[in-house]
Order: structure tokens, then C-alpha cells, then sequence
């Protein structure tokens, strides 16, 4: 525990002084294995009734060297903090390969080896170095209907979905510093992940700093599920997160409004961890380094962030070179604003006080 | 604190069940989508936050705020503003809670039950995100004066910021807007306390807002709209400038300050800020000459009403609240009358009946039915002795006419309608005993058995109460109470009387009473002399408007299906023979229109026109009785026209087939060797836990299984088609004939199906072969054997119509088909089945669970989500909800 709360007091030092970087993609690196169905499957579930390729997070269990080894990569490229391999562990998206009972399981060693891996790097370099359990939205929304003819209809409720997410989060809190609930796209699924670890927090005493990063999905500007960023940051305000910011979807360039939208409103650490630009027509994501690092560089030095990173099509090349354009740079001070009431429908709400 | 106008926050008030009927009644007819345009429209019209509540008495609350929630989730037109969750149930906020993904405001939580629940649910919207609305309400009840509601939200502030870390910005208070003007003296100061509470509380407790209902305030001048407009706007421009910086306001019911006419201002004015002790006497005076524009010209003082009979001057003193003669004008008509007894029940009655009518039409105001009341209790004083004289000579001890104990219940503060209702009785020679307001079921009970009282009298206007009311009334049934339960107050109603309270109560009569003018004559009812034909008379009304809700809502947990089903009705089959039908197969009958008269069950006809009373009964009513007497005679020509002019040819075909129960269905076989399945009827089964032995029934438990003989039979008729007839009363614009015509075809309908099920009694099934009912025995429904129809509470599915008529071939032998809903066309036909079984009996399948959808599906051959589409108004569940593990 006391190496955690020092952990935490470092970073919040070196937040104080320069941009704290956060790690790139998973997927993409994975996909670079070119793992095929066995490779997916390994030894333990070499029989498994489902195909399971493409289950990522699976490989905590079936081939955990390949996971560490990724989160090496990032941290030799100059990552603070390293994203746990776990952002379908929930009982929910793992129904899709009948894997829910193993969602526990599988969270707890993606967690761990993301500790092993930090641990390791905090040995060498002397450094502090961060696990945050990644937290996905899962494949279910709570706001939308799948079906267009029942608009009321749900496939999943709110306590399901918080349940699924508190086993999910009860699992890795031994190994993580932080909990990063990503990719939201449906601030309403969010909202039952939040309630998860405040209950746990309250309940049973699993007390870490929460992190949160929204999706927004097109230029409209809105989550999937209709929100503004800013009526997405009073929804969310009462966890009190240790950083919030926006991940997935857009690259850099067209992220940028949204995130200095967020930097104006918002009275806590800024987050941002963009794609390598937009898909091509192969679904490809063919931003260089550099030309991602040039946007964000530019963030770091308008003073827009507090952490930088990439999300899909990023590499260990590309946290190098933003670790590199974000150094020197200030951090983003936090935005001070009149006290008001804020509410939130998709569109945001102030009556001040 | 003088806050500039435009920052005041109106919240939308027409998604509020119990704010707006429009809305209340798109939602219990489960008419989700114009009630999200209802929505739709107020954010379009401007509203900045909308309140949504659904506390409903006869509604499941938590389904529908779910199910509300989710349709105006994607909808962005409606989802672009914040909610306000509207609930004095936790569950139901929490549903809401559930299904929001901004930020909403719960509106609300409260001390009144103490602090380890403002803590804990302070929590919870902490947890879920939202604003919280904190009404001025402790364990000792909602504050009246400006410190008590000062001191409570500070209390709740301390608690709230220091204790659960809530933001103070989050917080707003609603310190109580009450009536003004009611006529009676502490409700004076009520606008003021909560003008000078918000002030103090905007400066006192940082960060905060205040907010309020606003209707409230004018509410005993209700059906006088520019009165209200009036008092709603100085009201709020007070208030806005103390610092109330949100509220429930219907942009409608507000007029622009300085707009109001300088005297009607004024006169306002002097109520909403009780500059003066008359200022509500002079409003009251004043306030007619507004009702219907703004017209201001004082009345002049009139007095050609004196020249009137002295019983008609009576009436007019009541009606109009002057006590300037009422002594004198009773002392003459006590000269006139055979007994002083008569007075009161003759003309003071009568005047007080108008009153009443007056009051529930909203053409009178509270503070005038008080003002009657004192009249007619100065009346009644003036008549006392001479009623005490006349006892003593006849050597009679004294008594009261009767003793009631009456009370708002438990965690219910409103007391006016109440207060009012002992008045009246009081007036009457009735002994009252009042015991307030927050009473435990314990002390009314205790209370009545104590005092000997004669009658109880449970008063509630806000939504658990009705629970609470419940609560007692079947507290009543377990300790054997047999004293007759009246139930009153704005959200009680005859449906929830019917469907919740009588239910829960069998030892004694429960009357539902629309209004203090009332209560006197259910209560001499309920004492007098037909007492027993009385109360069984009120509790057929009630039986009848619980089965018109039978298919809807109740609470009760259910059952498993197999569960229910191991609990099905049952009998010794083995010493029961089945009667054989005198034919199997279909057979055709054409009626005459004069033999269906005959059989015509006039009550619902009057139904349909609105007037509400039994046939014949109603012809002696003394306020519909000379309507009725009219519509029947109307009724009569047009059924002499009808046969007259042969405009109606009614049609009915029934059948018989050997039938046996397997599981929750019939099978119907081709002929009496049962070798070849005909077609199969499907049946649901109740779920409700039933704290008694009754089985759990569904309709084919009545027929015998495979190894006996039994049989089933169907029916469809109807009075023919109409359509040219009707096409021709609206080219002659002549509704009322179209409409008469038209509830005379149902009824003939109706009649026709009663025809032909004696047929079938008597002669086509034929075991009752002897049987001759008189008409009412008919309509009650005394003879043996049923006729259920799909659709109806025994079978909701109307798709098993489908199978009814393929057999009978119905399109063919009546002209009768099936639309793709199921609805029968032409319209005035009836179908159904026909169990003969003596024990067979009609009851409602209730609620059911998923499970039996899921069986039924399966048996029927369709995908669950058809059967759920079918079963829509009995699921107990929401659909699409995945239950969870």
C-alpha cells in the first residue's frame, strides 16, 4: 500500500512540473503478432467450443509473456503509465467468446502483469511508474435500443451492467493505481461503472483515484449517445476523477476542439490520447509518429493537457515521439470557474449559485 | 439578495402525473408516445429542465418512470435537457436514477423521516450524479413558519455539505409554497414565510437555490383563472427577488406583473404579502367580477333575493355564504315545518348539495364553502334547542346523530379537505372527532374503539397516503373492525377505493367520498336505516369499477409458472359428468331486434352518456334522475325506429366441440372419439401470491381432462352492421342520434349474447334446461356456466379470436370479421367462449411473469417478443429487460 500511495504522490509531483505520457495502443500491437486462432487459444483452451481470435484480452491468460512484453515496449518508449490489457474484461463483453466466468480472472492477471511490468521498470530506471486498470465500455449500451422498432427496449439494465463492471474493477485493484473507465460511449454505461467504484470504495475500502476519457464518435461532436463534451463532464463530475479527457475515434486533428473545450470547463487534470489519425480505406491507421506527435506537441505547449497518449493505430514509435514534443512543456492549469449548478441532458446546463 | 428575473429556471410541469390529467392519462392508457410528444412539445415551448413524475396510486410507478426514461433517451429532442426526478417513492427515483445518462435533479429527499435516510438516499444521489431538491419537511412535520423552514434547511445543508461532502451548488431547497386565502386564519402568513425563508436561506446557506410548486398558492381559487395568473405572478415576482431561482410553473398560469390591473394588483397583493386582515374577504368579494376577463366594476349590493320562498332564501344564504339572515330565515322555516329536523334535512341539505356541486365543478372556492358551512352551522345552532325540546318531550335521551373519527394519515400533513369535511358533519348533529394530521394507524383504530365511534374517516393528498390508507384498512380486516371506512381527499379516488382499499377490507363497508358536501349524506346512509342494502350497494359499485381495472396493476409478487400451476383449481373429475351439447359443430341464428330488447342491460347504456348510477335506480336520482328519465325515452323511440325501420339485422352463430384441458389449453378434438385434433385454445394462468387457498386459475382449469367427456363451445354475434345507418345520422349532423344509435347497437350486442347463452343453457347445451331467470338475475350473472371473451381479464391475448372464428366460421354465418388487432368489425358484435362447468367462474389473469410468456409463446408457435407484444398490459416485467442471474 505505502509503495502505491508514494507512486501516487510522485506522479502527482511530476504532473505538477511537466505532461505525464500514457502508452499507445494494445490492439495494434497485438494485431503485429499475427497470432492465428491457436495462438489465441494456447494450451488452456485449446479446446474452447467458441472461436476466440480476436479476444485480446484473453492473452493474460493464454500468452501473458506477448502482454508484458508490449507493456515493456511502451514503458522503454517513455510511458509513465501503462494500460492494463483489460478493456473487455467484464463479464458482459466476455459473453460474446462464453467467457464471463473467466472475467474475473482474466482482469486480475492482465492487471498483474502490468504491475509486473511497472515494477520492473521502476527498478531500473528509479522511476515511478503508473498501472491504470483499463475499464472498457463493454458491447452493450444503456441508453440506445438495438432494436429500431422498440425504442424503450434495452438488452442490459444499469445494475447488471454496474455489477459486471464492480467484479471487473474488485478483481484488478490489488495491481493498479488508478482505474481508467475509456472509450465511453454511452455516458450512462459509464455512470454504472462509476457507481461500482464508489460503492466499492465505501463498501469495501478499494480507494483509487479514477480516471475517465469519453469517446466522441464524429465531427458532430457528440457521443454515440448524443452528449456534448461538456454535458458529458457534468455527468460524470461527481466521481470526482483524477483526470478526464477523450480517447478513440478521431485522430489528433480533429480531436482538438473538444479537448479545449473540456480544458475550459473542467477543474481537473486533462486527458487526451488520440488515434493515429482517421482509419484509410482498409481500416488502417497510417498517422506517422511524428505527424501525431506535431498535433499533440503543439496541445502540450497551448497548454490544453495534463497527460498525453495514443489509442488505436498508435505504436512504441509514437509514444516516443510525443513523449518528446510534450517535454518542457506546462501542464494544463486546471480551469476556475463561478460556482454554478450544472446539469446535464445531451446539452449541458448552468444556473449559478 | 435581488436577483435579475432572468436567471430564474422554469421547470416544465406536463410530464407530471399528478400536475397534469392529459399527461396522467396518456400514461395509465400506457400511451407511451404521445406522452413523450407531451415532453417533446415542452421543450419546444421553452422548458429549461423537465420534471417528470409518475406517482400514480393504480400505477406501477418504477415501470413506468423506466419505462418513460428510456423512450425519451433517444429522443434528442427531449433528451437535450436535464429531468427533474419527481418522486415521493425512492424506488422510483432510483429507477430514474438508472436510466439517465446527464445529470438530473431528484426532486425529492426530505427529514421527514429522519436523518439515516436523508443520509443514506443524500448518498445515493451522490453516487448516480445529481442535484437534489430538499424540501423544508422534518420528522415533525413540513414547516409553515419562516424559522422552521429556515431552521430544517440548515439542518439539511449541515448534514448534506459537512457530513456526506454533497457540492452546495447541488442543493435546493423548497421551502413549501402553501395556500393563501383559504379562510382560515394561519394560512395568512403562509406566502410571506416562504418569500422571507428563501431570502434568508439564500444568504445563510452559500452555493445554494430555492425553489417551489407555484400552483399551490392560489389553489382555493381554483376554476378562477385570472385570480390565479394574478397571484402566481406577484407571488413569484416576491418571491424571485427574495432569491427563488427555480420553479414547477406552468408559463400558462403567469401573467406579467405590471400588466395586472392596479386594483386586482393590489387586492393580491395585500393576500400574498397579508398587508391587511380582510385582504382575503376583499379578494373573495372582488374575485368574481375577474373569472371571466378582467373586468373590474364591483358588484352593487343585491337583495332582490329576499323576496324569495324563505327555503329558496336559504339555499341562496348557503350557496352565497351570507349570515346576515340566516337565524331569522331558519326560525321561519322551523315555524313552517312539521319537526326542526326537517329544516336541516330539507332546505339547509339542499343548499349544502349545491355547495358541494359548486365546489367540484371548480365554480366554488374553499374559502366559500367555509363561509357556508359557518352559515349553516349557525343555522343548525339556532335549531338545536328546539330539537333538544322535541327529544325531551318525547322522553328520548340525548345523542348525537353519530360519532366519526377522523384523521389524515401517516406521513400526510394536508388537512384542509378534512378540516372542511368536520365542519359540514358537525353542522349536521354529527360528533366529530378529529385527530389531526401524521396519525399512526394504531391511535385511529385505537381511537375508534375507545370513543365508540360510529364511522372512520381516513383523509390524504399526497400519493402514499393512499398506501397508508390501505395499510388501515386492512389492519380493520385483522382486528375485525367493523366500523364503515371513509376514504376522501384529492388523490383518492373511486378506482383506487375499488382496486386497492375494498379489496383489503371485508369486514366493513369502504365509501369513497368525492367532496365534503357529500360526506353527510354517505354518512346518514351509512347509520340510517338501509345501512345494509347501502353499503352492499357501494361495494357492487366498487366491484364494478375493479373489474373495468381488473386486467391493470397490482403490486402482489408473483409466482413461478410451474408453481402456479402445481396450485391449479381442481376437482374429483371422476364423480362429475360433463353435460353432452344437443349438436356438435356450428349452427346460425337471426334473432329479432324485439327479442333482444328484452335482454338489454341498461346500466352500461347510461354509462356511456356519463351518468353514473344503477338501472333503474338512476331514474330517482335527484340530480341525473330527469336527464336520465329523458335519455331513456329517446332511447326507446330510437328503438322503435330501429325495428320499425328494420335497420338493424343482428347475427349469431355458436358451437360446441369435444374438448379436454391439457396443461394451460384446450384441445379440441373433430368428434366424440377424440382421435383427430381439431385446433387448440391457449389459456394463461394467474401468478399473484394469494395469502389465502384459492387456486391459481386459468380459464381451461374448468374443463376436464383427456379420459373424460367433456366440451367446449364459442360464440359470435352482433346487432349487424351499421356503418350506412351511422354514414347517414352525420350527413344529417344529428350526433346525437349517431351516438344514441350507436350505444344502442352495443347494447343490442350485448343482448344478443345474453340471448343465446340462456339458448344454450336451456336448450342447444342444454343443462340447464328448466332454467327461467328474471332480467336482473341475468345480469347478475346467476345462472350456471361462463361466457369468457379474449381480451377480456380471463384471456387478455384478443389473437385467440383468431381460432374462435376460423371454427365458426363466423365471416360467413354473422358478417362478422377480425381486423389485424383482433378488433371485431362491425364493432356492436360479441364473441366468446362457453365453459358450462358449474364452478366455472370469471377472474382476472393478472400480472405474469416472464416465464409463462416464454410457455406461452412456445405453445401459441411465436417468438417470445409477439407473445410479450400480445400480453403487453399484463407483463409484469419490462420488456427487453434481461432478468437478472
Amino acid at each position: 500500500m505505502t509503495a502505491r500511495t508514494d507512486r501516487l504522490a510522485a506522479l502527482e509531483r511530476i504532473a505538477r512540473d511537466r505532461i505525464l505520457i500514457l502508452d499507445g495502443a494494445m490492439g495494434t500491437q497485438i494485431q503485429d503478432l499475427k497470432l492465428d486462432e491457436a495462438g489465441y487459444r494456447g494450451q488452456r483452451f485449446a479446446d474452447w467450443a467458441t472461436l476466440i481470435k480476436g479476444n485480446n484480452d484473453i492473452l493474460n491468460l493464454s500468452a501473458p509473456a506477448a502482454v508484458k512484453a508490449i507493456h515493456h515496449a511502451y514503458f522503454d518508449a517513455g510511458a509513465d503509465i501503462a494500460e492494463t490489457n483489460t478493456f473487455s474484461s467484464t463479464s458482459i463483453a466476455q459473453a460474446d467468446y462464453r467467457m464471463q466466468d473467466l472475467a474475473p480472472e482474466i482482469a486480475r492477471e492482465g492487471a498483474r502483469l502490468a504491475r509486473e511490468a511497472a515494477d520492473e521498470q521502476e527498478t531500473s530506471t528509479g522511476a515511478p511508474k503508473g498501472v491504470a486498470g483499463a475499464i472498457g465500455p463493454t458491447n452493450k449500451t444503456l441508453s440506445i435500443s438495438p432494436q429500431v422498432n422498440d425504442p424503450g427496449f434495452r438488452e442490459v439494465d444499469f445494475d447488471q451492467v454496474r455489477l459486471s463492471y464492480a467484479e471487473q474493477a474488485r478483481a484488478m485493484a490489488d495491481h493498479v493505481d488508478f482505474f481508467l473507465v475509456e472509450t465511453i460511449f454511452d455516458t450512462l454505461n459509464a455512470k454504472a461503472a462509476i457507481k461500482a467504484l464508489m460503492d466499492l470504495r465505501t463498501e469495501e475500502g478499494v480507494d483509487r483515484p479514477i480516471m475517465l476519457s469519453g469517446t466522441i464518435t464524429d465531427r458532430s461532436g457528440r457521443t454515440l449517445s448524443g452528449q456534448t463534451a461538456t454535458a458529458f463532464w457534468y455527468s460524470v463530475r461527481h466521481a470526482r476523477p483524477w483526470a478526464i479527457g477523450l480517447n478513440c475515434a478521431l485522430g489528433a486533428d480533429e480531436l482538438r476542439p473538444y479537448i479545449a473545450e473540456l480544458s475550459r470547463v473542467v477543474d481537473t487534470r486533462i486527458l487526451a490520447y488520440p488515434n493515429a489519425g482517421l482509419p484509410n480505406d482498409m481500416g488502417e491507421y497510417d498517422e506517422t509518429p511524428e505527424q501525431t506527435a506535431a498535433h499533440l506537441g503543439e496541445w502540450a505547449r497551448s497548454g490544453l493537457v495534463n497527460i498525453l497518449g495514443g489509442c488505436c493505430g498508435t505504436t512504441p514509435a509514437h509514444i516516443r515521439a510525443i513523449a518528446e514534443a510534450a517535454s518542457g512543456a506546462p501542464p494544463h492549469q486546471p480551469a476556475r470557474r463561478e460556482r454554478a449548478m450544472h446539469l446535464a441532458g445531451l446539452e449541458p446546463f448552468e444556473l449559478s449559485a | 439578495m435581488t436577483k435579475p428575473v432572468s436567471t430564474f429556471v422554469n421547470v416544465g410541469e406536463r410530464t407530471n402525473v399528478t400536475g397534469s390529467a392529459v399527461f396522467r392519462r396518456l400514461i395509465t392508457a400506457g400511451d407511451y408516445g404521445a406522452a413523450v410528444a407531451v415532453a417533446r412539445q415542452q421543450v419546444e415551448n421553452g422548458a429549461q429542465i423537465i420534471d417528470i413524475n409518475m406517482d400514480e396510486g393504480l400505477l406501477d410507478s418504477v415501470e413506468a418512470m423506466t419505462t418513460f426514461m428510456r423512450l425519451i433517451a433517444v429522443e434528442p429532442d427531449v433528451a437535450r435537457v436535464p429531468v427533474m426526478i419527481d418522486s415521493s417513492k425512492w424506488e422510483v427515483i432510483e429507477a430514474g436514477l438508472k436510466n439517465t445518462q446527464g445529470k438530473p435533479i431528484v426532486n425529492s429527499i426530505s427529514l421527514k423521516e429522519g436523518e439515516e435516510t436523508f443520509l443514506k438516499q443524500a448518498r445515493l444521489c451522490q453516487a448516480y450524479g445529481a442535484a437534489v431538491v430538499v424540501m423544508a419537511f422534518d420528522e415533525q412535520g413540513q414547516a409553515d413558519t419562516a424559522d422552521r423552514k429556515v431552521d430544517i434547511c440548515k439542518r439539511a445543508y449541515d448534514l448534506l455539505v459537512n457530513t456526506v461532502g454533497f457540492a452546495p451548488e447541488d442543493i435546493i431547497f423548497d421551502p413549501n409554497i402553501f395556500a393563501v386565502a383559504t379562510g382560515i386564519e394561519e394560512h395568512n402568513d403562509y406566502a410571506v414565510a416562504f418569500i422571507e425563508a428563501t431570502r434568508r436561506i439564500r444568504k445563510e446557506l452559500p452555493g445554494c437555490h430555492v425553489s417551489g410548486g407555484l400552483s399551490n398558492v392560489s389553489f382555493s381559487f381554483r376554476g378562477n383563472e385570472p385570480v390565479r395568473r394574478a397571484m402566481h405572478t406577484v407571488f413569484l415576482y416576491h418571491a424571485i427577488h427574495a432569491g427563488m431561482d427555480m420553479g414547477i410553473v406552468n408559463a400558462g398560469q403567469l401573467d406579467i406583473y405590471d400588466d395586472i390591473e392596479p386594483k386586482l394588483r393590489e387586492l393580491v397583493e395585500d393576500v400574498i404579502l397579508n398587508r391587511r386582515e380582510d385582504a382575503t374577504d376583499r379578494l373573495l368579494t372582488e374575485a368574481e367580477t375577474y373569472r371571466d376577463s378582467g373586468g373590474s366594476k364591483a358588484k352593487e349590493r343585491d337583495l332582490s333575493w329576499r323576496e324569495a320562498p324563505v327555503n329558496e332564501r336559504i339555499k341562496h344564504a348557503l350557496v352565497h355564504g351570507l349570515n346576515e339572515f340566516i337565524v331569522a330565515d331558519a326560525e321561519e322555516a322551523r315555524q313552517q315545518a312539521k319537526r326542526p329536523l326537517h329544516v336541516i334535512e330539507g332546505p339547509l341539505m339542499d343548499g349544502m348539495n349545491v355547495v358541494g356541486d359548486l365546489f367540484g365543478d371548480g365554480r366554488m372556492f374553499l374559502p366559500q364553502v367555509v363561509k357556508s358551512a359557518r352559515v349553516m352551522k349557525q343555522a343548525v345552532a339556532h335549531l338545536i334547542p328546539f330539537m333538544e325540546a322535541e327529544k325531551e318531550a318525547a322522553g328520548e335521551a340525548q345523542s348525537s346523530a353519530g360519532k366519526i373519527v377522523m384523521a389524515t394519515v401517516k406521513g400526510d400533513v394536508h388537512d384542509i379537505g378534512k378540516n372542511i369535511v368536520g365542519v359540514v358533519l358537525q353542522c349536521n348533529g354529527y360528533e366529530v372527532i378529529d385527530l389531526g394530521v401524521m396519525v399512526t394507524c394504531e391511535t385511529i383504530i385505537e381511537t375508534a374503539l375507545r370513543e365508540k365511534a360510529d364511522v372512520i374517516g381516513l383523509s390524504g393528498l399526497i400519493t402514499p397516503s393512499l398506501d397508508e390508507m390501505v395499510f388501515v384498512a386492512s389492519e380493520m380486516e385483522r382486528r375485525n373492525i367493523t366500523l364503515p371506512l371513509m376514504i376522501g381527499g384529492a388523490t383518492t379516488s373511486p378506482a383506487h377505493t375499488a382496486v386497492k382499499i375494498d379489496p383489503a377490507i371485508s369486514v366493513a363497508p369502504v365509501i369513497h367520498v368525492l367532496d365534503a358536501s357529500r360526506a353527510v349524506g354517505v354518512v346518514s346512509k351509512l347509520l340510517g336505516d338501509g345501512r345494509e342494502a347501502y353499503a352492499a350497494g357501494v361495494r357492487e359499485d366498487l366491484a364494478r369499477i375493479r373489474e373495468r381495472r381488473l386486467a391493470a396493476r397490482s403490486k402482489k409478487a408473483r409466482l413461478p409458472l410451474e408453481t402456479a400451476r402445481a396450485n391449479a383449481w381442481d376437482c374429483d373429475w371422476s364423480a362429475y359428468s360433463p353435460p353432452k351439447p344437443a349438436f356438435l359443430g356450428t349452427r346460425s341464428f337471426s334473432p329479432s331486434v324485439e327479442t333482444l330488447i328484452d335482454y338489454i342491460d341498461w346500466t352500461p347504456f347510461f354509462f356511456t352518456w356519463e351518468l353514473k348510477g344503477s338501472y333503474p335506480a338512476i331514474f330517482d336520482d335527484p340530480k341525473r334522475g330527469a336527464v336520465a328519465r329523458d335519455l331513456f325515452a329517446d332511447a326507446q323511440a330510437m328503438l322503435k325506429r330501429i325495428v320499425d325501420e328494420d335497420l338493424l339485422t343482428p347475427k349469431a352463430v355458436c358451437g360446441f366441440w369435444p374438448a379436454n384441458r391439457v396443461g394451460d389449453d384446450a384441445v379440441l378434438y373433430s368428434d366424440d372419439t377424440r382421435s383427430t385434433r381439431l385446433d387448440t385454445f391457449h389459456g394463461l394462468r394467474q401468478q399473484a401470491a394469494k395469502d389465502n387457498a384459492r387456486p391459481h386459475l386459468s380459464q381451461f382449469d374448468f374443463i376436464a381432462p383427456a379420459g373424460h367427456a367433456d366440451y367446449l363451445g364459442g360464440f359470435v354475434v352482433t346487432a349487424g352492421d351499421n356503418g350506412a345507418i351511422h354514414a347517414r345520422f352525420a350527413d344529417e349532423k344529428d350526433d346525437y342520434s349517431s351516438i344514441m344509435f350507436k350505444a344502442l347497437s352495443d347494447r343490442l350486442a350485448e343482448a344478443c349474447a345474453e340471448w343465446l347463452h340462456e339458448q344454450v343453457r336451456r336448450e342447444h347445451w342444454g343443462y340447464a334446461p328448466g332454467e327461467s331467470l328474471s332480467r336482473q338475475d341475468l345480469i347478475a350473472e346467476t345462472y350456471s356456466g361462463i361466457r369468457p371473451a379474449a381480451g377480456y381479464p380471463s384471456q387478455p391475448d384478443h389473437s385467440e379470436k383468431r381460432t374462435l372464428f376460423a371454427l365458426l366460421d363466423a365471416a360467413q354465418a354473422t358478417g362478422v370479421s377480425l381486423t389485424n388487432s383482433f378488433a371485431m368489425t362491425p364493432a356492436s358484435s360479441v364473441s366468446g367462449l362457453y365453459l358450462s362447468h358449474p364452478d366455472s367462474c370469471y377472474f382476472a389473469v393478472g400480472r405474469i411473469l416472464r416465464d409463462q410468456v416464454e410457455d406461452y409463446a412456445a405453445r401459441k408457435g411465436w417468438p417470445v417478443e409477439d407473445a410479450e407484444r400480445a400480453l403487453g398490459p399484463i407483463l409484469d416485467y419490462v420488456p427487453g429487460k434481461t432478468v437478472a442471474a
